[in-house]
C-alpha cells in the first residue's frame, strides 16, 4: 500500500534496500547527505553527489537527469549514520531553468527492490528555490522511517549544504555544480534535434566529439549524443591518405569550439507548438506545411525542418540504395548457381532460371524505387512550400526575399552555405545550413575537383567568386558592426573578383598585398585573439580596451601560400585553430597543391576547415548514413544585381553605424 | 503468447499497422551480494538486426541507434534495468510502412552485456506495442532464466501484404547480437 506524503509526514520503511525514484520532468541534480544522530554532517565525504555518487549502502546518479533512481541500502550505511537526506537542485550555469517554480513539482517515490511503492511525495508550493531537502530517511529506535521534508532554499546548493552544518559547503557546491556542466555539455544534443545515431564502429571517430560517446554514455540522460562525424569522399578518387578527405563534417557538432546554448532557455524544455500541417486527407499524405518543426521562433523552425528533410532523403536513399544492391546481389548469387548446375547447360531450364532470376531483381527494384519515388515526392512537395518561405540567411540568391533586403538587427540562427543533393534525388536540393557563428573556418577549394573541367585559372577565379557570395552573404545577415571582413590578396591577383566587395566599401580596410600586408593583416588578428582570450581565461571580458571592434572577423586569404613567410603560415594556423572560439574567422582559397612544398605541416590547417568546391562536387557526408552528397556552391545568378543593391545597403549601414 | 505462437499484426478493422513498438523489460534478481554492485550489474541491451533473405542487412543496437533508413529505432540504452513496475526499460521503435522492400525478418534479441547469465534476471518480458495508440498487441515474459546470456526473442516478418509477429524465446549465448547469429539463422 503506497502512503502519499505530505510535507512533514513520515511512514515507517519495511525494507532496508530502496529505491528513491526522482522524475522532474527537466534535468535536475539530486544527491544525499549523510547525518549522525544529531544531523550533523561531519564533511564532504558524508555526501554522495555526481561528482562522487557512492558511499556505502547510498548511491546516487553520476548527471543531472530529469528520472533518477537513487539506491540506498540501510543496512550497509556505518553504524554512525543516522540520517540521510535527499536533496535536488537545478543544474546551474547550464542555460536551465533558473527556479523551482518554473518547473513541474518534483515527484519522489520510495520503493521496495521488486518495485513495490512504500512512498510517494510531491514537493509542490516551490518558488524562488533552486535547491530543495525533499526527503529524509531516519533512524527511530533502531527501525527506519522516512519523512517528506520539502525544504526549499533561494540560496540554492552552497546555502542547503550550509545549513546541514557542512563546513565546505561553498565549495563543495560549486564542484557539484561543475561536475554537473560537465556531464550536461556531454549529453545535450546539438541542432538537428532528431535522434541521433551514437557513434558507430564503422565510421571514423571524430576528434571533436567527447571521450564519453561509449557504451557507458548516459543511460538517463536524453540520447543526445551528437551525429557522429561525417567522413567525407574526395572526389571518390581521393589517395587515403589525403587528411583533408578524412573529416568533413558538414556541420552540427557539439564539442566543437563554439557553444550554441541559449544562455537564457534550457536545451530540453518543450518549445511552442509549430504551426501544424492540416489533417491528411483519407488516403493521401498530409500536406506539407513551412515551418512544420519545433523550435522557439520561425527561424527555428525552418532550421529543424530543412535538417528533418535533409535527414530523411538521406534516410529514404539509402534504403533504396540497400533494396537495389541487395537484388543485385541476389541475382548475381542466382546466375551462379544456375551456371555451376550441370542440368541448365542440357535443357532450356537454365534459361528459365535466368529469366526468373531476372525478374526478381526487377520486381524488387521497381517496388524500392516506387518507395523512393513516394518520399521524393513528398519532400519536393515540402521543399516548394519551404523554400519561398526561407528567411534571408537561409534562402538563395534568387529568392525574392533579397529584393527586400533591409539590415538585419540581429545575427540569425544560420547561415545557408549551398545546397546539396544526391544522384537519386532528381532535381531536389536541401540548403546546406550551417550554424552561425561559425563553428570552424572555410577552404574553397581552387584545386581540380570533381568532374569540372574548367582549367586552373578559371577554377581560381569561380572559387574567389564563391568566397565573395560567401561572405556577402555573412555581412548582409550580421547587424553592421557585428562582422568586419578582411581579405589578403598578396599578388592582387583577385583584385577583379573582389570588386563586389571593394567597391561598396564593406572590408574593414583595403585588401592586403605584399608580405608586408600579409604580416600586418595576420599580427593584428593574433593579436587580436591573443586579447580576446586572456580576457576570457582571466574572467575579466570588461577589461578588453576601450573601443576594442567587438565584431567577429572574416579573414579571406586568396592565393595561399604567395607572400606567406614560415611565420605567417604559423601565425595562419594558430588563427585556424585558436580563431572560432573568440569569433575570429578563415575563408582560403586556395588550391592543396600550391603549399605542397610544406609538405604534411599543413595537413591540420586543411582539415580543420569545412572544404567547399566552386563547381558541383560529391565530398560532403551527411552525419546518418555518411553517403556522398554533391555540394553546390550558392553563386549568384548570371547578371544578377542583387549583390550590388544588398552590399550597397550593407556599407550605407555600416558608415552610419561607425559614425 | 506462447513459445512459438504467431499473431498477425492486421488491425480488427482490417487497417494494418503503420508503426510498432518492441518494449522490454526486466530485473536484476534480488540476490546477496556486496552493496552497489547490485543494481548497476544487470545491463541488457536489446537489438534488432534486419534480414533480407536470411541476409543481416542491418542492426539497431545501442551503438547504431536508428537503422539507416530510418525504419527502425532504439530508444536509447539502458545500463540497469526497471524496478518492474511494468514500463519498457529499452524499446525498439519499427515503422512498418518504411520498412525498405527487401527486408523480410526482423528479428528482436537482448543479450546481457555485462555477462550474467538469466539466473540473475527475473521479470524479463517482451511486448509488442501499438505505437500509434499506446494499445498493448502481445506480451511475452520469459520462463525461468537458466545458464545462458542473450534470449532471441521475437521475430517480426512480413506475411501477405501486413506483417506477423513471432514469439521465439530461444536461449543463445553472446554478449552482443554479432555472437548471436549462428543462433539467428534457425529461426528465420
Amino acid at each position: 500500500m503506497t502512503a502519499e506524503l505530505v510535507r512533514g509526514q513520515n511512514h515507517p520503511l519495511p525494507e532496508a534496500r530502496l529505491e528513491i525514484r526522482v522524475s522532474a520532468g527537466t534535468p535536475i541534480v539530486a544527491g544525499a547527505t549523510l547525518g549522525d544522530e544529531h544531523g550533523k554532517v561531519h564533511g564532504v565525504e558524508w555526501v554522495a553527489h555526481p561528482g562522487a555518487p557512492t558511499l556505502p549502502g547510498l548511491e546516487v546518479s553520476k548527471q543531472a537527469a530529469a528520472d533518477h533512481r537513487l539506491a540506498v541500502d540501510l543496512d550497509a550505511l556505518s553504524p554512525s549514520v543516522h540520517r540521510v537526506t535527499v536533496l535536488l537542485a537545478l543544474p546551474t550555469g547550464t542555460g536551465g531553468p533558473a527556479r523551482f517554480g518554473a518547473v513541474a513539482a518534483p515527484f519522489l517515490a520510495v520503493t521496495g527492490l521488486d518495485g513495490s511503492e512504500v512512498a510517494t511525495y510531491t514537493i509542490i508550493g516551490l518558488q524562488t528555490e533552486t535547491a530543495v531537502v525533499a526527503l529524509e530517511l531516519y533512524r527511530r529506535q533502531g527501525a527506519w522511517k522516512v519523512r517528506a521534508v520539502g525544504q526549499g532554499y533561494a540560496g540554492g546548493l552552497a546555502e542547503l549544504l550550509a545549513d546541514q552544518d557542512l563546513p565546505e559547503a561553498r565549495q563543495l557546491a560549486a564542484g557539484i555544480h561543475e561536475a554537473v556542466a560537465r556531464g550536461l555539455a556531454r549529453s545535450v544534443a546539438a541542432p538537428p534535434p532528431r535522434v541521433p545515431d551514437a557513434d558507430r564502429p564503422r565510421q571514423t571517430p571524430a576528434p571533436a566529439l567527447g571521450p564519453d560517446q561509449t557504451h557507458g554514455g548516459s543511460g538517463t540522460a536524453p540520447q543526445g549524443s551528437p551525429p557522429p562525424p561525417v567522413g567525407g569522399s574526395h572526389g571518390g578518387g581521393t589517395a587515403p591518405h589525403d587528411p583533408s578527405a578524412d573529416t568533413q563534417p558538414t556541420a552540427p557538432m557539439v564539442g566543437g569550439p563554439v557553444n550554441y546554448a541559449h544562455p537564457g532557455r534550457q536545451t530540453t524544455a518543450p518549445p511552442p507548438p509549430p504551426p501544424t500541417a492540416p489533417p491528411a486527407q483519407p488516403g493521401q499524405p498530409a500536406q506539407p506545411v513551412a515551418g512544420d518543426a519545433t523550435g522557439w521562433s520561425m527561424d527555428e523552425r525552418l532550421y529543424n525542418q530543412v535538417w528533418g528533410m535533409f535527414e530523411d532523403l538521406a534516410r529514404t536513399t539509402a534504403a533504396y540504395r540497400s533494396a537495389v544492391d541487395f537484388a543485385e546481389s541476389r541475382m548475381e548469387q542466382e546466375l551462379d548457381r544456375v551456371l555451376s548446375d550441370p542440368r541448365s547447360r542440357i535443357s532450356g531450364q537454365g534459361d528459365a532460371a535466368r529469366e526468373a532470376a531476372r525478374a526478381k531483381h526487377a520486381q524488387l527494384v521497381d517496388q524500392a524505387r516506387a518507395a523512393l519515388d513516394r518520399d521524393l515526392d513528398q519532400l519536393r512537395a515540402e521543399a516548394d512550400v519551404v523554400e519561398p518561405a526561407l528567411p534571408m540567411a537561409y534562402a538563395r540568391w534568387d529568392n525574392p526575399v533579397w529584393h527586400g533586403y533591409r539590415v538585419p538587427m540581429e545575427v540569425p540562427m544560420a547561415l545557408r552555405l549551398g545546397d546539396l543533393r544526391l544522384p537519386e534525388s532528381d532535381g531536389l536540393r536541401i540548403p546546406m545550413l550551417v550554424r552561425l557563428p561559425l563553428e570552424r573556418g572555410l577552404w574553397i577549394d581552387a584545386g581540380p575537383s570533381g568532374d569540372s573541367f574548367a582549367d586552373s585559372d578559371e577554377l581560381r577565379r569561380l572559387a574567389l567568386d564563391t568566397a565573395v557570395a560567401l561572405a556577402a552573404r555573412l555581412l548582409a545577415v550580421y547587424p553592421p558592426g557585428e562582422f568586419s571582413v578582411h581579405v589578403i590578396d598578396p599578388a592582387g591577383a583577385g583584385a577583379t573578383t573582389l570588386a563586389p566587395l571593394t567597391r561598396p566599401g564593406v572590408l574593414a580596410g583595403p585588401p592586403a598585398v605584399g608580405a608586408a600586408g600579409v604580416s600586418d593583416v595576420l599580427g593584428r588578428l593574433t593579436q587580436r585573439v591573443d586579447l580576446v582570450q586572456m580576457a576570457v581565461r582571466g574572467g575579466a571580458p570588461d577589461a578588453l580596451p576601450p573601443g576594442f571592434d567587438t565584431a567577429e572577423q572574416l579573414l579571406i586569404v586568396n592565393d595561399f601560400p604567395h607572400g606567406f613567410d614560415d611565420r605567417a603560415v604559423t601565425q595562419l594556423r594558430y588563427l585556424a585553430d585558436e580563431g572560432p572560439a573568440v569569433g575570429v574567422h578563415l575563408m582560403m582559397v586556395a588550391d592543396r597543391q600550391d603549399a605542397a612544398a610544406y609538405g604534411p605541416l599543413l595537413d591540420p590547417l586543411w582539415r580543420s576547415l569545412l572544404r567547399l568546391t566552386p563547381t558541383p562536387d560529391d565530398h560532403l557526408a551527411d552525419p546518418w548514413v555518411g553517403h556522398a552528397w554533391t555540394y553546390e556552391p550558392p553563386l549568384v545568378p548570371p547578371g544578377s544585381r542583387i549583390l550590388h543593391e544588398v552590399l550597397t545597403q550593407v556599407a550605407d549601414a555600416r558608415r552610419s553605424w561607425n559614425r | 503468447m506462447t513459445k512459438g505462437q504467431a499473431i498477425s499484426l492486421q488491425k480488427n478493422d482490417g487497417g494494418s499497422l503503420t508503426a510498432v513498438r518492441m518494449g522490454l523489460g526486466w530485473q536484476a534478481a534480488p540476490r546477496r551480494g556486496l552493496f552497489g554492485s547490485r543494481t548497476r550489474e544487470i545491463d541488457l541491451d536489446a537489438s534488432a538486426v534486419l534480414f533480407a533473405d536470411k541476409q543481416p542487412v542491418d542492426v539497431v543496437f545501442f551503438r547504431h541507434l536508428v537503422s539507416d533508413d530510418g525504419s527502425v529505432r532504439h530508444t536509447g540504452d539502458n545500463l540497469v534495468g526497471g524496478v518492474g513496475a511494468g514500463g519498457d526499460d529499452e524499446a525498439i521503435l519499427v515503422d512498418l510502412a518504411r520498412v525498405p522492400v527487401h527486408i523480410d525478418q526482423i528479428v528482436f534479441t537482448v543479450n546481457s552485456f555485462t555477462g550474467q547469465t538469466f539466473q540473475e534476471v527475473q521479470n524479463a518480458f517482451c511486448r509488442l506495442v501499438d505505437e500509434t495508440n499506446g494499445q498493448e498487441l502481445a506480451r511475452y515474459t520469459l520462463a525461468g532464466g537458466g545458464q545462458y546470456t542473450a534470449q532471441i526473442m521475437a521475430k517480426v516478418h512480413r506475411s501477405g501484404a501486413g506483417w506477423q509477429m513471432t514469439a521465439i524465446g530461444s536461449p543463445a549465448n553472446g554478449r552482443t547480437f554479432q555472437d548471436l547469429m549462428p543462433a539467428i539463422l534457425p529461426v528465420l
